[in-house]
């Protein structure tokens, strides 16, 4: 299994973290000299400046650790679970997926009413599905899972071709996986860069805002995943896989800093790196609340075109990967000023 | 205690009362007192080593604000946090003089049918001073005035009812733990009916490495024939949160309290997850973070003019709060 197999399948929904951050502790041990955990669980990596420079700049580059998830509400007399959503739950998504909670218990996701289809089949909800571990009853669930349990989704990746891979989580494990690779190559920088594998971002852009608020950087990149516009009868949308590395330029919540997406389109065009321009009209990202931390902080965001985002078969493109993190790696031996 | 505390005005806005009578039950037993730019209330206790610890709870309460005064005397008003089922009939208090006001409604004999099988949008009541005037009203109420239930609290045996247990049970809680050894922040808050205000504030002054919410959170019980969840349940303990619509509490120290409920036999019940929001909302994203938990006391009928609760729940949460923070203290600095 490879690496980016490995972080995609690995448990993480917001607020339950460890083991994906366990995971890039291992990869990371031996790169990198500063590693630590803050309050909040977001783990934060630092390569303070190798030479001595007149301009070195606080670096921030942030990718999310934590997925969606669900959450155990109640348990009736039968052993069946209720629950609700932990991030942005596609209930038609939903239905008939399988569950794994963090003490590796798995289980089904079925809807009520079965005696009338025709009822469920207009809109599904939350509220009316249930997860089913097998159980003989309650108690015999409560010794499985208790109420306030948190799942994520379960599903292996799996390379369809030798460039694409369709997985959960690639939102944004495909972000952690290129800091990853970016903190692996990287030999020296006149800046100092941190990277802050970030927490709870899937239900509130949360451990992004207290990371940089700890660092307080003049320049942050954002590493997330981003819509595209290339499926049959998509929305409108002016990115696609395989198309190159997303620059971008506005999202729902967040404006580029100008000087920050330029330099970014400059070093892609510098290196042959391909790259499409972003505009995202709906959903966000770390760097929204980046940018308005302290005295504000000079924010971009690299994006992984992805195709079904939310879903439990996410796909993107490795030659976007390996774009991002050439990128990337540009943007931690120049800088940004 | 509680019954003065709950029979107080204190809408989002207007704590003034509550934060006075708060600070002259405390002043002779805490180590500073300082009342912040933004009206919360922030006490030390001896002096707190790390980890760093402060409790919260709210001083506000849900409640109405006089918005028009129409030209036959009867007050327009907004309401915060309360559904119109609840407003109709209901006595209010208006303003700094407590002027008795009624919420009309159209008697039974007026009614249409329609209109008794529907509960009116707010935008459509008015608050009966018993004047006929705009003149009449305007020289005892103003525009801006804010009014709360004008409800008695009332006890028998275990349980007690009244207006504003969320969250004066909180304040309540606080005010007997500040009467202990611990050396803690605490902080009265404001505005945390109106979107978790105070709180975050607070909690940047003080810069804690540790924070609890302590406040109300709504039972779950309701007479039902299917088999849906009915809890949280009033008298069977304080509620612990794992999650809810603004915070996922720090991992490490709610387990840690539910161990300790087991070990001290408290009991105890998991709030219901991902519903509602309190002033760890914003603490916990203070600064570089904060970990952060809530233990509340479940109450019916929240954000209305009654509640019901237990008065064992309040003494259980205060003893689970008060083991708690000394389990965690003994671990000292490993929770940073």
């Amino acid at each position: 299994m490879d690496l980016i197999e490995e972080l995609c399948n690995t448990y993480g929904p917001a607020g339950r973290e460890h083991l994906v951050r366990k995971l890039i502790q291992r990869e990371l041990k031996d790169h990198c000299s500063e590693i630590a955990t803050d309050r909040l669980g977001n783990l934060i990596v630092r390569f303070p400046p190798t030479r001595k420079s007149q301009s070195t700049d606080r670096i921030m580059l942030c990718a999310h650790m934590d997925e969606i998830g669900v959450i155990v509400t109640y348990i009736d007399k039968k052993g069946f679970l209720r629950f609700t959503n932990v991030g942005g739950v596609f209930p038609e998504l939903t239905l008939n997926q399988r569950v794994i909670f963090e003490n590796g218990t798995v289980g089904v996701i079925d809807i009520e009413p079965k005696k009338d289809s025709s009822k469920t089949a207009v809109k599904p909800t939350l509220q009316k599905m249930y997860i089913d571990i097998g159980a003989r009853d309650q108690k015999n669930a409560e010794k499985m899972v208790q109420i306030g349990d948190i799942a994520s989704f379960h599903q292996q990746a799996l390379w369809l071709n030798d460039k694409r891979i369709s997985a959960k989580a690639l939102d944004d494990r495909i972000g952690c996986y290129c800091l990853i690779e970016v903190a692996k190559r990287l030999k020296a920088t006149k800046n100092d860069v941190y990277f802050v594998f970030s927490v709870q971002e899937e239900v509130g852009l949360r451990g992004a805002r207290t990371g940089a608020y700890a660092i307080a950087p003049k320049y942050a990149i954002a590493v997330d995943v981003t819509d595209t516009g290339d499926t049959p009868e998509a929305h409108r949308m002016e990115v696609a896989v395989g198309k190159g590395v997303a620059i971008k330029v506005k999202d729902s919540m967040f404006l580029a800093n100008p000087m920050v997406k330029d330099r970014l389109v400059e070093y892609a065009k510098n290196l042959r790196v391909p790259y499409q321009l972003e505009i995202l009209e709906h959903g966000s990202t770390d760097a929204a609340v980046i940018q308005l931390v302290k005295e504000g902080v000079m924010s971009g965001v690299l994006s992984v075109p992805t195709r079904h985002i939310h879903s439990t078969n996410e796909l993107c493109d490795l030659k976007d990967v390996e774009g991002t993190i050439s990128l990337l790696a540009r943007v931690c031996e120049k800088g940004l000023s | 205690m509680l019954k003065e505390l709950c029979e107080m005005q204190g809408v989002s806005g207007d704590e003034g009362r509550v934060r006075d009578y708060i600070k002259k039950k405390i002043k002779n037993k805490v180590t500073e007192i300082v009342e912040d730019p933004y009206g919360n209330l922030i006490v030390r206790k001896g002096n707190p080593k790390e980890p760093r610890i402060m409790l919260a709870a709210h001083m506000d309460e849900v409640g109405l604000m006089i918005t028009g005064i129409q030209k036959d005397g009867l007050l327009r008003f907004h309401a915060i946090g309360i559904m119109p089922h609840v407003l109709l009939a209901k006595r209010v208090l208006i303003g700094k003089d407590k002027v008795c006001g009624v919420i009309g409604h159209k008697p039974i004999h007026l009614a249409k049918d329609e209109e008794m099988k529907k509960i009116p949008d707010v935008k459509g009541l008015f608050i009966d001073i018993g004047v006929a005037s705009k003149e009449a009203a305007s020289k005892i109420v103003g525009v801006g005035d804010y009014a709360t239930f004008d409800t008695e609290f009332r006890e028998k045996g275990d349980i007690i009812s009244g207006k504003a247990f969320d969250n004066r049970i909180g304040c309540h809680i606080l005010l007997q733990l500040i009467e202990s050894d611990l050396p803690l922040y605490y902080a009265f808050t404001v505005q945390e009916e109106v979107g978790l205000r105070g709180a975050g504030i607070a909690a940047y002054r003080i810069k804690p490495d540790i924070a609890f919410a302590v406040d109300t959170t709504s039972s779950g019980e309701w007479p039902e024939d299917k088999d849906v969840p009915q809890y949280p349940v009033i008298g069977k303990g304080p509620t612990i949160t794992v999650a809810d619509r603004r915070v996922i509490c720090d991992r490490k120290i709610v387990q840690s309290i539910r161990k300790t409920a087991e070990a001290e036999q408290i009991p105890y019940q998991i709030k219901k997850p991902m519903v509602g929001g309190t002033d760890a909302g914003t603490m916990h994203l203070a600064r570089e973070g904060v970990r952060s938990a809530v233990v509340a006391v479940a109450a019916r009928y929240i954000h209305s003019p009654l509640a019901v609760a237990s008065k064992k729940d309040i003494s259980a949460a205060i003893r689970l709060i008060d083991c708690s923070i000394r389990k965690i203290v003994r671990k000292g600095k490993t929770w940073i």
